[in-house]
């Protein structure tokens, strides 16, 4: 059985690899000093849908991600992967979305997409990890959902077998499709690019990358279809500006800190076997073992 | 009306940890509120869930018993509490932020339209004013949590929307009695009144849930290692070290994810906070996230080859040296000089 397959993949900053300059004198994050990376756990996301596409042939892949221009990236990066095709949500109107605003926005794109037996995405995004969106997805379409997952067994005759992993073991569940289905960080890492897709989609465009390029790519685009990447706006997905981005957002930062610890007046000790026996003959001495 | 409502999270009839550490901030806050704490509790066989939590000065405890809704599964424990929610009018919704918590809250601030904060590592009531609107609030929840990998920390407040709805994982709050004597009411519902058969749609086919094998969060001693311990192999000399002073092996994100330790034994933002006598850290450079939950040791020996790891800012005793070299003189110095 062919499936339709939609992967929800965000553009974040790389805050795992945060130098000193990451952060402002004010407190807030200098963006522009983090490299935009594909959010790991889309990657992982993305694997599945491969492994599914390798099960059943016929089965198409779509990214769909949110973000501004420079995002169009995160969709190339599934091409070179093996993915089908890919949808870019860009406007200035999804700025400043929290997690409840950000669901809206996409599902109103999937809702425009409207043919797909499933949706994945990563648990969450390593520049808020709140592991809010897939779930809130599925909720906004009416679908069932699936977190945590680890592997998809299979998905054969409308219904889909995932392992998750959760806190202390294992589930094997069952569901019917269509279903949103978020995937852990402890599933198969993604496969690198195939030099060939890179090949073939590497000047796959939107059209506002086509307008600002420096070389013409009108012809080559127009002979070559699937490298137009679709580009929505708001409009585009029929959706109400009231419930985009900021105005969209229940919930509003008040305040932000960098965070700063206590730092302590510590005592060096060199390894020695001296300094050694003198600490833990302290720690044995005030009871803190023993 | 109004009240501060908690979701139990249950396993074979006991209460889990995050909840009840999660019930006695909850009282605290309902109490500067002036508010109820009601508990709802969504499974089967839930005869003693009661007498788990009143004495966490629980007014009044929901219980929707049906053999169906355990184990738990996302859309019949969402219904229940969007229908609870929509006849209960909470100000303030909290969950544990568990694997359960995190795959039930997000579902049911969207059926709702609330927002939701994940992970909070400290809540607060307070005031807000809106300059812009000239709308003074009162009595917020504040929602407090680290953001941007753990560079920030931010202080999020739903202004408009209610539940208030926020999730704190396990260990970060403290769990206290408030009296054992305390007594509250219990209201039995029809479960079925609350969830449609289409709620059903994804059915657990196995399920192999392991007790927690480790009792980090409750050891006076941790012996934690990071990348910097280098090895599976050379964890051993970790446990060993646990094993003579008696403790327990904790980790870092970073070792986790190297395959040097389990899961669940790691400390962090995204792992457990832990309050010890003694935090021994072993080759952990001191990222921002695995402070925050540790910081509050009350002595801290960092033993590091790198002499200017981060971590030891905060450490009571620098030993600058290797893991190989350090902890087995600590191991022999203690054999040698206890019984």
């Amino acid at each position: 059985m062919s499936l339709k397959i939609i992967v929800l993949a965000k553009q974040v900053p790389d805050t795992r690899n945060v130098g000193k300059d990451a952060m402002k004198a004010d407190g807030t994050v200098n963006r522009a000093a983090l490299p935009a990376i594909f959010n790991p756990e889309d990657l992982n996301a993305l694997e599945q849908a491969l492994r599914l596409k390798d099960a059943y042939p016929g089965t198409t892949i779509s990214l769909l991600t949110m973000g501004p221009g420079r995002a169009a990236e995160i969709i190339r990066e599934g091409l070179y992967r093996g993915a089908d095709g890919g949808f870019l949500l860009t406007d200035r109107a999804f700025a400043g979305a929290d997690t409840l605003a950000t669901s809206y926005a996409l599902s109103m794109a999937v809702r425009k997409i409207k043919d797909y037996d499933l949706i994945l995405c990563g648990r969450q995004a390593i520049d808020g990890d709140t592991a809010q969106v897939g779930p809130q997805v599925a909720e906004k379409l009416g679908l069932p959902q699936v977190t945590y997952a680890e592997e998809i067994q299979k998905a054969e005759n409308g219904r889909i077998t995932v392992k998750r992993r959760l806190e202390r073991g294992v589930e094997v569940v069952e569901s019917t499709l269509p279903l949103v289905v978020t995937v852990n960080g402890s599933a198969p890492d993604c496969r690198p690019r195939n030099a060939k897709y890179v090949q073939k989609y590497k000047h796959a465009k939107t059209v506002s990358e086509k307008q600002e390029a420096d070389s013409d790519y009108t012809e080559l685009l127009n002979s070559r279809p699937y490298l137009n990447l679709q580009e929505w706006s708001v409009a585009d997905v029929n959706a109400d500006t009231l419930h985009c981005g900021l105005s969209g957002s229940p919930t509003k930062v008040k305040k932000i800190e960098s965070v700063v610890f206590q730092t302590k007046e510590s005592k060096t000790l060199e390894p020695s076997d001296a300094a050694i026996d003198e600490l833990m003959r302290e720690l044995i001495l005030n009871h803190t073992v023993g | 009306m109004n009240n501060l409502f908690l979701y139990c999270e249950i396993e074979d009839g006991i209460v889990a940890d995050v909840s009840l550490e999660l019930l006695t901030k909850g009282r605290s806050l309902a109490t500067t509120l002036g508010c109820k704490v009601e508990a709802v509790a969504i499974g089967h066989k839930l005869d003693k869930i009661g007498e788990q939590v009143f004495p966490y000065g629980v007014d009044v405890l929901h219980l929707f018993d049906d053999a169906r809704l355990y184990p738990y599964t996302s859309l019949p424990h969402t219904s229940v509490l969007v229908k609870l929610f929509g006849e209960e009018k909470p100000q303030i919704a909290l969950m544990g932020a568990t694997s359960i918590g995190r795959d039930l809250g997000p579902r049911v601030s969207s059926a709702l339209g609330s927002g939701l904060t994940a992970d909070c590592t400290s809540l607060e009531i307070g005031g807000h004013e809106e300059k812009k609107e000239n709308k003074v609030y009162e009595n917020l929840l504040y929602q407090i949590r680290p953001a941007f990998g753990g560079n920030i920390v931010a202080t999020i407040i739903n202004p408009e929307c209610r539940p208030q709805m926020a999730t704190v994982r396990e260990g970060v709050m403290k769990k206290e009695i408030l009296r054992p004597d305390y007594k509250g009411e219990t209201k039995k519902h029809d479960a079925a009144k609350y969830v449609s058969d289409t709620d059903f749609a994804v059915s657990v086919i196995s399920r192999q849930i392991e007790k927690s094998k480790t009792n980090i969060k409750g050891s006076s001693v941790i012996i934690s290692g990071g990348y910097g311990v280098g090895s599976k192999e050379n964890f051993r000399l970790l446990y060993d070290l646990a094993a003579v002073i008696g403790g327990e092996v904790g980790a870092s994100r970073a070792a986790v994810d190297a395959g040097f330790a389990e899961h669940d034994r790691q400390i962090g933002q995204t792992g457990v906070t832990v309050r010890p006598k003694l935090y021994i850290a072993c080759g952990i450079s001191g990222q921002i996230q695995h402070i925050a939950g540790m910081q509050e040791s009350s002595i801290i020996i960092s033993v590091n080859n790198d002499p200017n790891a981060p971590i030891n800012a905060i450490a009571d005793y620098v030993i600058t040296g290797t893991v190989e070299d350090v902890l087995p003189k600590m191991i022999k110095y203690y054999k040698q000089n206890t019984k």
